[in-house]
């Protein structure tokens, strides 16, 4: 099933002669239980697509479909009502920033369902119940988000993101900034995710770091999906100068970078 | 294109082993005069009595390149920053020694340190515009370290300020000269600190994350850029990161810590394709698991 379908998207910033198309033509669909890479360097349009499907910007043209509900014409309040009953949801890269500081932990896991309506002990029980699922200990409840690691940290911004049981998880960079063992952990919290049927997109600006967990991938340049491919066939097989390009770049464990001279190759063929 | 030195390095035994066996005189164990010897580092916090840093040992003749790789935290920024005398506040080095082209830093008076940074040894950081006046063009900037580094007239230190940032491969150097940090993107600003930091012919540079914050092709740009320095100016270098696989690109020699300590330590073929610690083999293994290695083969050079 189809949980987000994303058809000829546009989105333009800036008024009059500052207007500048962020993005162009993006088709992205994701299913249930897949995990779609959305790969793109520093303004190539990632997080502009992200924003788009959180209503947080409004395209200029285009579809968009969550969950079978077209909410390309939907207002303000619309979009209100529709992050109330937390269909979707996301994550960023700095848990500091996203969990509020002055609210313990257990009172941020339990303020989405508040707003819902669910009552105070219902809630409490659920935010217990996924406080295991991200494998963090009931102990850390109490706590100020300055009190646990950034590992820890951002295992609470999963959490939170996963007690209105949403169809469609957004993760922007949401392992850039841990260290190796905390990668680890969050990336098999995110398996779960996947195993439990949620559709989940991950965003990043390196290959590497979504090509174990991604079932697909998608390139973005300059405002465009130029590349869409299994995990796979984009590292192994990658068509489009740009995926080459980023596949070359990549460091990897190899000793052997012979990528050099095709990377100059490919930037020339880029700029042409 | 540039005046930089070329290579004075032919003939390092690319065998030799870490500065480990030779904790008196490492000299005796290599061909060349090393430029940097660190000699089991030990830093302590004055603040809780701690030790951060736990004994660090290595060695760098030129043209060689040493990688640090650790978490935050694991000690590897503080080792730097004691190679170039500017520890922060209340972390003092206890024990061990570090000699820059034969001097003992302990020793120096901060005058001669002064005097020693940058034209000895240099260094580049993970945000780039934070170290650049960003109300100044950046050219003057790199002149300025010309004229009081190596006591250049205005007109010369210009000329060589374009020069250099030619030899980072800034496509316009003469543009870039005269724009502000604003204008350039976190690459370019790289480059520009690079120029700057090689403006004096330092022997010795240190890379602390400085591609950490740049996008993929940018930060294999860099790279490349310091493979260069290495090989046409024989440049010394300490690569610093968080991620194995940035420094497997370019280090000779590779030192894993962990909260304080080397782990681990030797040939970058070895700790790569042998590694003995069960952190390194975590590093690696993540990279096996969920890095593009789960379908690429790794290729051994």
């Amino acid at each position: 099933m189809t949980v987000l379908e994303v058809t000829g998207l546009d989105v333009h910033y800036g008024l009059r002669r500052q207007r500048r198309q962020a993005l162009a033509g993006a088709s992205l669909a994701v299913e249930r239980g897949e995990v779609v890479g959305l790969i793109g360097e520093t303004g190539s349009g990632k997080s502009t697509l992200a924003r788009a499907v959180l209503g947080l910007v409004r395209p200029s043209a285009g579809r968009i479909v969550i969950d079978g509900e077209d909410v390309s014409g939907y207002g303000e309040r619309q979009w209100r009502s529709l992050r109330r009953r937390g269909v979707v949801q996301y994550v960023f890269q700095d848990p500091l920033r996203s969990l509020d500081p002055d609210l313990s932990i257990a009172d941020s896991l339990v303020e989405p369902l508040l707003i819902q309506g669910v009552p105070r002990a219902a809630a409490e029980a659920k935010a217990r119940t996924f406080l295991a699922k991200v494998r963090l200990d009931e102990e850390l409840l109490p706590r100020l988000p300055g009190e646990l690691s950034g590992g820890q940290r951002q295992r609470v911004a999963v959490a939170r993101a996963l007690v209105t049981e949403p169809k469609l998880v957004i993760l922007d960079e949401p392992v850039s900034a841990l260290d190796a063992a905390n990668r680890v952990q969050v990336l098999e919290i995110l398996k779960d995710l996947r195993a439990a049927g949620i559709a989940l997109v991950f965003i990043s600006h390196d290959l590497g770091s979504v090509a174990g967990i991604a079932d697909r991938i998608a390139v973005l340049y300059q405002g465009e999906l130029v590349e869409v491919g299994s995990a796979r066939d984009i590292v192994v097989t990658p068509q489009h100068p740009y995926t080459r390009l980023l596949i070359s770049s990549a460091p990897t464990l190899s000793t052997a970078s012979a990528g050099r001279a095709e990377r100059e190759a490919l930037r020339a063929l880029l700029t042409a | 294109m540039t005046t930089l030195a070329k290579s004075t390095l032919t003939g390092t035994d690319p065998t030799e082993t870490g500065p480990t066996e030779s904790p008196e005189t490492g000299a005796a164990a290599t061909t060349a005069e090393p430029v940097l010897a660190v000699r089991d580092v030990r830093i302590r916090s004055q603040v809780d009595d701690r030790e951060i840093v736990k004994g660090v040992s290595f060695e760098l003749t030129p043209g060689k390149v040493v990688g640090i790789v650790g978490e935050s935290g694991s000690g590897k920024t503080l080792t730097c920053r004691a190679v170039l005398g500017i520890l922060p506040p209340h972390f003092e080095v206890s024990a061990g020694t570090i000699h820059v082209a034969g001097e003992d830093v302990a020793t120096l008076e901060p005058r001669q340190l002064t005097a020693m940074r940058g034209s000895t040894i240099s260094a580049v950081f993970q945000d780039p515009a934070s170290y650049l006046n960003p109300s100044i063009q950046v050219g003057p900037q790199i002149a300025e370290v010309i004229r009081v580094k190596k006591g250049a007239k205005r007109r010369e230190a210009r000329r060589r300020a374009v020069e250099l940032l030619a030899a980072v491969h800034l496509r316009d150097p003469e543009l870039v000269y005269t724009q502000y940090t604003y204008e350039l993107s976190g690459g370019m600003l790289q480059r520009v600190l690079i120029a700057a930091a090689i403006a004096a012919d330092p022997r010795v540079l240190i890379a602390d994350e400085a591609t950490t914050a740049l996008d993929v092709t940018v930060q294999a740009e860099i790279l490349d850029l310091l493979a260069d320095l290495r090989d046409n100016a024989g440049l010394a270098l300490v690569v610093v990161s968080h991620d194995l696989a940035v420094v497997a690109q370019l280090c000779d020699e590779v030192l894993v810590m962990r909260e304080g300590e080397v782990v681990e330590q030797g040939p970058t073929e070895q700790v790569l394709y042998h590694p003995r610690h069960d952190y390194t083999r975590l590093l690696i293994s993540e990279h096996e698991q969920y890095g593009l290695e789960k379908f690429l083969t790794r290729e051994q050079s």
